[in-house]
């Protein structure tokens, strides 16, 4: 365990209200004041004159994960893996969900550190699983499309790892809001959700749209490609029965139906 | 006196060097593509960052300074909108000027072999679209906002996000009627064109055979 002392950090000899901890990451500053914070345990804490000052340590955890959200290309036979290293007893979230291309399947599988399968399955066109990491260490979720033989298709995911940041880097869960703040908040979650319903919904639609436009397509070539073949058909029939009946044949071959 | 007890914010540290985005391997020569089908005046911030299979230390570690990535960034109408190259490490920005579909892709810019060795390379990616890519901590201090301030700003964002992708959605909607229709259209007029050259090829084949067999002299 390592400690830092603080004096003999630089100040002008006054008594320290703030501590800063500045990471490596440019541009992002955790400042953590001192004060009496009730617990629960946690990992970090620091002492101001003579009180202790507890810090909730997933409060950084808060600041530093997050979800990512993407849509990729998935070439046939091919298969796409993505890695993320999580702490343990972090709740995640991972959905996804086919947007374009053949029947608007894959495969997903999602594997812990020790390579134990947590999720899968197979031709899936769209699920939702939830789950808590009980180990520490790299998670990997693959999606497959190698029994597909030729078609292409466009996958959503979204890959939620702990809660989101907090707006305010000390923000903590129990200090108490004021009634306008937790009004802030609760709207903030539910608009968070409707976005959510949103990107849904847009997905289904891109779906719907594409089937759309390729029945379009399909009926378009079909149409002319049908009518193509009924006149070389109907023209070709007429000249073979010609040929039945041409004068070099000397017998009345029977005509077939 | 203030003491820190620091293992714990070491190991948050070791962490967040892992844990800050999703990775991915990719090939040398690999293109990687992402889509994202956002509404107009959409700001998308992505950051990527680059790590290198290090066979002796069999670890991977930070890429050298030559290697790049190329970001290629393309509008629903296939023009392309950003198109640079950027260090092992890069931050791109863009905004949408039309709804629709934008397509993101990466690729190394490595043309020397022997850097990559067979190995692949590790991209971590973290992509940041609309009310998520505000940094709140620069739009506080700017507009010198109370905390109160802030969380109303924030909502005003995301109800801003709410509006643009709800017009967006009327747009795609009416995209997908006038398909629809074009499809029911095109039924119809291939249904009544298709019996029509039916009958009128039937009606030829008859005239025709006839003739044909009255010079004959078979009817």
């Amino acid at each position: 365990m390592e400690e830092v002392r603080m004096d003999s950090l630089p100040h002008n000899g006054d008594e320290i209200d703030h501590v800063a901890l500045r990471w490596s990451h440019p541009g992002k500053q955790l400042e953590v004041p001192c004060g009496l914070r009730p617990e629960p345990p946690e990992l970090l804490s620091i002492m101001c004159g003579s009180r202790l000052l507890q810090v909730l340590c997933a409060q950084l955890l808060w600041v530093w994960v997050m979800g990512s959200e993407l849509t990729f290309e998935l070439p046939d036979n091919a298969k796409q893996c993505f890695y993320e290293d999580i702490i343990l007893g972090t709740k995640c979230t991972l959905e996804f969900q086919v947007v374009t291309g053949g029947h608007y399947d894959v495969d997903c599988r999602l594997e812990d550190p020790e390579g134990t399968t947590l999720y899968k399955e197979m031709k899936k066109q769209y699920d939702s699983f939830t789950f808590t990491a009980a180990k520490n260490g790299t998670y990997k979720f693959c999606f497959s499309n190698e029994f597909s033989t030729f078609t292409h298709k466009t996958v959503y995911f979204d890959f939620q790892v702990g809660d989101d940041p907090p707006l305010f880097p000390n923000e903590n869960r129990v200090t108490a809001l004021t009634q306008m703040e937790s009004a802030c908040v609760s709207i903030h979650e539910a608009l968070k959700s409707v976005i959510d319903y949103q990107t849904h919904f847009r997905l289904r639609e891109a779906q719907g749209r594409s089937r759309a436009e390729d029945l379009n397509t399909r009926v378009a070539f079909w149409s002319i490609g049908e009518a193509v073949i009924l006149l070389v058909v109907s023209i070709s029939q007429v000249v073979l029965l010609r040929s039945f009946f041409s004068d070099k044949k000397t017998t009345t071959t029977r005509v077939g139906s | 006196m203030v003491v820190v007890r620091m293992k714990s914010v070491f190991l948050l540290q070791l962490f967040y060097s892992l844990a800050s985005s999703l990775y991915f391997h990719i090939g040398e020569t690999e293109k990687k593509c992402f889509i994202e089908e956002i509404p107009d005046e959409t700001m998308i911030i992505g950051n990527y960052r680059t790590q290198l299979y290090d066979k002796q230390r069999e670890e991977y570690l930070p890429a050298t300074q030559g290697l790049g990535m190329f970001v290629e960034v393309k509008d629903p109408d296939d023009k392309v909108i950003l198109s640079r190259q950027y260090g092992s490490e890069g931050r791109f920005t863009f905004t949408s000027h039309t709804p629709g579909e934008h397509q993101i892709c990466l690729h190394s810019n490595s043309s020397k072999f022997a850097l990559f060795a067979g190995g692949m390379l590790r991209v971590h990616l973290d992509i940041q679209v609309g009310e998520h890519a505000n940094n709140y901590a620069e739009i506080a201090a700017k507009d010198k906002l109370t905390e109160l301030q802030l969380r109303v700003r924030q909502l005003v964002e995301q109800v801003d996000q709410i509006q643009k992708e709800q017009n967006y959605q009327r747009y795609r909607e009416e995209r997908f009627r006038q398909t629809s229709e074009s499809t029911n259209q095109r039924v119809l007029w291939w249904s009544i064109v298709q019996t029509l050259i039916l009958v009128a090829i039937g009606i030829w084949q008859m005239r025709h055979l006839k003739s044909f067999f009255e010079a004959k002299k078979l009817v």
